[in-house]
């Protein structure tokens, strides 16, 4: 597809998108209390946003993904909170 | 538009989802054993819920013209309970004949867990010793990554197992690579919350091409989309791309990859 045209059909919809993000963060910056490991593994994929590379969508999702390789001893949850408690720390 | 879904989990849909899917162009669903949303009391209740994926939801699909078949397996939500897993595998062989299954699914991984993964390589076992079609779950989330990893790794290290005759899902951009890199069938997930969303997924397509890679809209008891398939077409033909490469995609791959099981009928 050309940009113009990528542009056209899918502009608003980033920019809607963009905007909840954005609210999103002023809206657990007026909060209290303690954020968790979630907020800064968030903030480090917005980062991702504004670098020059072309698997930026792979690079995001991978700010959120364990990166250890062993299985874990128990499962003591069914559920996945989308981020994992490690990410997010500067390495 | 003729599509397969080959992904729903239509024990929890209501007949109304039936009736849009049809009237939208879907020619044959494909069920794959889930977790109920709860776990299950016992052994007794698989058995009960094998009878309804091969016997009466069939008869429910039917209702619609629908072709409808399924996949048998202890999901990984349940499996960190080894006692339980051993009495569900030993109910499961019983219903790998039946007229409807294509083959031993969604197994896979939900934590990561070492009870979790020794499940899953009972169940590659299993697959193994009867010749079965595999249908893989991966993980959700920050655990999908690493659950991939593992997953292939437990599917190479048995040597039984051809990759051509496994489809790994929910795949998302970091973890498709792998997956089509080592042989294997992807299949995406177009799923409102989590996974993939139809532009995602025709991104993916565009990068990967379409070989050995089929959509899906694994639609259950959340919040989820019976049609998301037949939206993601839709997208498809916004962007520009031709028939016969949607029809490849939603319709050809899935009958292909399905017809390696013998009790797969292509649609009309
Ligand atoms: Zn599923």
């Amino acid at each position: 597809m050309r940009r113009q045209a990528i542009l056209d059909r899918y502009f608003l919809d980033a920019r809607h998108k963009l905007i909840d993000v954005a609210a999103f963060l002023d809206r657990v910056e007026r909060g209290e209390g303690d954020a968790d490991f979630r907020l800064a593994a968030f903030h480090q994929a917005v980062d991702v946003l504004r670098e020059r590379r072309p698997d930026k969508a792979e690079a995001v999702l991978t700010v959120f993904s364990d990166p250890t390789d062993e299985p874990i001893a128990v499962a003591d949850t069914q559920g996945a909170c989308g981020a994992w408690p490690g990410s997010g720390k500067e390495s | 538009m003729r599509y397969i879904e080959p992904h729903g989990h239509m024990v929890s849909r209501t007949t109304d989802d039936y009736q849009a899917m049809v009237t939208s162009g879907c020619a044959a669903v494909c069920e794959p054993a889930f977790w109920a949303g709860f776990d299950r009391g016992g052994p007794e209740s698989f058995r009960d819920y094998f009878s309804q994926l091969t016997e009466h939801e069939p008869r429910r699909a039917a209702k619609f013209g629908l072709p409808h078949y399924s996949w048998i397996c202890l999901n990984p939500k349940e499996a960190e309970d080894l006692g339980l897993a051993r009495e569900v595998l030993t109910i499961i062989p019983e219903f790998l004949d039946r007229p409807n299954v294509l083959g031993v699914g969604e197994i896979g991984l939900n934590k990561n867990s070492r009870n979790e993964l020794q499940v899953l390589e009972r169940h590659i076992e299993l697959a193994a010793e009867h010749d079965q079609l595999i249908l893989v779950h991966t993980p959700h989330l920050e655990d999908k990554r690493k659950g991939t990893r593992l997953i292939l790794d437990a599917l190479a290290a048995e040597s039984r197992i051809r990759p051509e005759r496994c489809i790994i899902d929910h795949v998302e951009e970091h973890t498709i690579r792998m997956v089509l890199d080592e042989g294997y069938w992807a299949g995406m997930t177009l799923y409102p919350e989590s996974k993939c969303s139809a532009a995602r997924a025709v991104d993916m397509l565009e990068i990967y091409g379409t070989e050995r890679i089929w959509m899906n809209s694994a639609c259950d008891w959340g919040v989820s989309v019976p049609k998301a398939v037949p939206y993601a077409m839709l997208e498809m033909r916004l962007r520009g791309h031709d028939p016969d490469w949607i029809d490849r995609v939603a319709f050809r791959n899935p009958s292909a990859f399905m017809s390696q099981c013998s009790r797969f009928r292509i649609p009309e």
